[in-house]
C-alpha cells in the first residue's frame, strides 16, 4: 500500500476543508477503503479519519428517522427503531457482508462503496471507472455479476449495496455538507448510472461529505420484505435483491414501494411497477404481472442473460414474503 | 495554520510548521529507523519543505491495550491492525488468511466488538482495547469456547481457527447463538476451507447452553 499521511478531524468544516485538496479521502469503517489501497485501485495522498465526529445517533425528527453517516450497520440492523418502523433496513443491512464488517462499516460509507466488478479490481485489466478512457474488461469479458439496465458503451459495473437498496425503496433522503452548506438529495438521486463517467459514483461534489439519512415515516413496517439472491447462502454479494415495501389496507394495495440490486449501477428503483400495483388485490397473478413490467428495458450481456429471469422472479417471490402470501 | 483551519486532533496533525512535531518526527527517525531514513529526506523534512516527505517518513504513535496489557507503539498509518499484532507484537495467533475480509482468519475484538483486524488501519484503534485469541484463556485455563472446539473437534487444519474462535465468543455475546440457523448466518464472515462447520456450530451450541458469560 502506497504510504499516506493520516489526520485526524474534530469538525466537519475540518472535512470538507480537508476534502477539498485533490488527493484526500475520508476514512471510516475502512472496510471498502482499506482493501482498495492494499489493491492499487486507490491510492489517496491523505486521510481523513471522521470516525470521532458525532455522526452515529439514530432518532426521530420531525422528518421521520434520521440516520447518522457514522452509525455502524450492525448497529442499525440491531436499532429498536429502524425495526420497528422500517424494517426492510433492517433485513437489507442483515443481508450484506459480514457481521466483523457490519461492526466496522458505517451508512455513509456503505453508500461510498464501490463496484466489485472483478475488472475494477484487478489493476492489469482495462476500466473506465478506475482509469477512465481504457475501455471496459467487462462488456466483452465474464459478465455474470453485471447490470442489466441502466448501461452504457463505458461501464456495465453494478453498485454492490444491499442496505442502499433499502433506503431507495424507503423515499430515504440524504443530508450533505459542503463548502457551500448543507443541502439534501432524494435517496435515489444520489447514486447516478454510469454515462459517459464511470468514474463517478454518485453526485457528491468536490468537498462535499454525507451527514446523514432520513426516512420518512410510512405505512409499510407490516409488509416489507428484502430477498437477496447469491451464489451462496450468506456472505456474498447480491446477482439479483429485492427490496418490496407494501401497504396493503382491508385487501388491497394502497402503496408500494420496490427497488433492486445487483442490477444497475445504482440502486434500481421501479417507479412505474409500484403505480401498477395500486389499487391491485396482493395475489400471485399480479406481482408476475407486475414482475413483467419491471424487466422492461433490461438488457443482458454475454453471462449475465440469467438475471433477466431472476429478477422477474425474485421480484414476484419478494412481493408474495411482503405480503404475506409466502 | 493550515491545521486550525482543518480542526484536526492536536496530537495526530503532522503540522511540520510545529517545532515540537518536528522533533518528534526528527527524534523517532533518528530513535527507530534511522538506518531506513535517507539523509536528505530527514533533512527535508526538518525544513519543513515536503508534507509528503514527511508523510512517508512519518510514524505515528498508537497506544492501545491488548489482552489487558497497555502498549505504545509507533506505527506506520498505512499498517493494519493484523500486521501490527503479528510483525510487531509477536502475537501471531491472529492468522493472515485472505487480507482482504473475505475469510475472517483475522477477526479480533476491539472493544469487545468482532472486526476484520485486515481491514482495520492500526492508527484508528488508538485508545482501544484489543483481545486476540492469546487472550481468551486465564493461565493455563482455556476459555469455554476454546474447550468446546477441542471437544467437538471443530477444526483440521486449524489455521481458521482462531477466528473462528473470537468470532464464536461474539456471535454468543451478541446474543446471536440461538440456533443452529442463525449461528451458522452470524459465523458466516468465517471460511473454514477443511469444512468443519457442522463441528463449529455444535461447539458453539455447546458453549451457549453451558451458559457461557460474556
Amino acid at each position: 500500500m502506497k504510504q499516506f499521511q493520516y489526520v485526524k478531524a474534530s469538525s466537519n468544516a475540518g472535512v470538507i476543508t480537508a476534502i477539498s485538496k485533490p488527493g484526500t479521502k475520508i476514512i471510516a469503517g475502512g472496510t471498502n477503503l482499506v482493501d482498495l489501497m492494499k489493491r492499487g485501485v486507490t491510492a489517496p495522498d491523505r486521510l481523513v479519519d471522521i470516525t470521532h465526529l458525532p455522526l452515529k445517533s439514530i432518532n426521530i425528527t420531525g422528518k421521520g428517522l434520521h440516520i447518522g453517516a457514522l452509525a455502524l450497520n450492525s448497529v442499525v440492523a440491531e436499532n429498536a427503531l429502524v425495526v420497528e418502523k422500517h424494517p426492510l433496513l433492517a433485513m437489507a443491512l442483515k443481508a450484506g457482508a459480514s457481521p466483523q464488517l457490519r461492526n466496522m462499516a458505517t451508512v455513509g460509507g456503505n453508500m461510498m462503496q464501490r463496484t466489485r466488478c472483478t475488472y475494477f479490481y484487478d489493476t492489469a485489466m482495462p476500466c473506465n471507472k478506475r482509469a477512465p478512457g481504457t475501455g471496459c474488461g467487462a462488456i466483452g469479458g465474464i459478465n455474470r455479476m453485471h447490470a442489466i439496465f441502466g448501461t452504457s458503451s463505458k461501464c456495465i459495473a453494478v453498485h454492490p449495496s444491499d442496505m442502499c437498496v433499502a433506503l431507495a425503496a424507503l423515499d430515504a433522503t440524504v443530508i450533505i455538507a459542503g463548502p457551500k452548506g448543507q443541502r439534501t438529495l432524494q435517496f435515489t438521486e444520489f447514486h447516478r448510472l454510469p454515462g459517459e463517467h464511470p468514474e463517478l459514483d454518485n453526485h457528491l461534489a468536490t468537498g462535499e461529505m454525507i451527514l446523514s439519512v432520513e426516512i420518512p415515516d410510512n405505512n409499510f413496517a407490516k409488509n416489507s420484505y428484502y430477498l437477496k439472491v447469491r451464489d451462496r447462502q450468506s456472505y456474498a454479494f447480491a446477482l439479483v435483491s429485492v427490496a418490496a415495501a407494501l401497504d396493503i389496507q382491508n385487501g388491497v394495495i394502497r402503496g408500494a414501494r420496490l427497488a433492486m440490486g445487483g442490477v444497475a449501477h445504482k440502486p434500481w428503483r421501479l417507479f412505474e411497477v409500484e403505480k401498477s400495483l395500486i389499487g391491485k388485490k396482493p395475489t400471485e397473478e399480479n406481482f408476475a404481472q407486475a414482475a413483467q413490467l419491471a424487466m422492461q428495458g433490461a438488457k443482458a450481456y454475454e453471462y449475465n442473460a440469467f438475471k433477466l429471469k431472476l429478477a422477474p422472479a425474485t421480484i414476484a417471490e419478494a412481493l408474495k414474503h411482503a405480503s404475506g402470501l409466502v | 495554520m493550515e491545521n486550525e483551519k482543518f480542526g484536526m486532533d492536536a496530537r495526530q496533525q503532522t503540522d511540520l510548521k510545529d517545532p515540537s512535531r518536528r522533533s518528534f518526527i526528527k527524534q523517532s527517525s533518528l530513535l527507530t529507523a534511522v538506518a531506513l531514513t535517507p539523509a536528505t529526506a530527514l533533512k527535508a523534512a526538518e525544513d519543513h519543505l515536503d508534507e509528503q516527505i514527511a508523510g512517508v517518513l512519518e510514524k505515528l504513535p498508537l497506544r492501545m491495550e491488548v489482552n489487558g496489557e497497555m502498549h505504545n507503539l509507533s506505527v506506520e498509518p498505512r499498517a493494519t491492525l493484523l500486521d501490527i499484532l503479528r510483525e510487531e507484537m509477536d502475537l501471531t495467533g491472529t492468522k493472515k488468511g485472505c487480507d482482504h475480509g473475505q475469510c475472517g482468519a483475522c477477526t479480533v475484538h476491539v472493544d469487545g466488538q468482532r472486526v476484520n483486524s485486515c481491514l482495520t488501519l492500526g492508527i484508528m484503534v488508538n485508545g482501544k482495547k484489543v483481545t486476540t485469541i492469546e487472550g481468551l484463556a486465564k493461565g493455563d485455563v482455556l476459555h469455554p469456547m476454546q474447550e468446546a472446539f477441542l471437544k467437538h473437534d471443530g477444526f483440521q487444519c486449524g489455521y481458521c481457527t482462531p477466528g473462528q474462535i473470537m468470532s464464536a465468543v461474539a456471535c454468543i455475546n451478541e446474543g446471536h447463538a440461538n440456533s443452529e440457523g442463525e449461528i451458522r448466518e452470524y459465523m458466516s464472515g468465517n471460511i473454514c476451507r477443511c469444512g468443519a462447520y457442522p463441528n463449529i456450530v455444535n461447539a458453539i451450541m455447546d458453549v451457549k447452553n453451558g451458559g457461557m458469560e460474556a
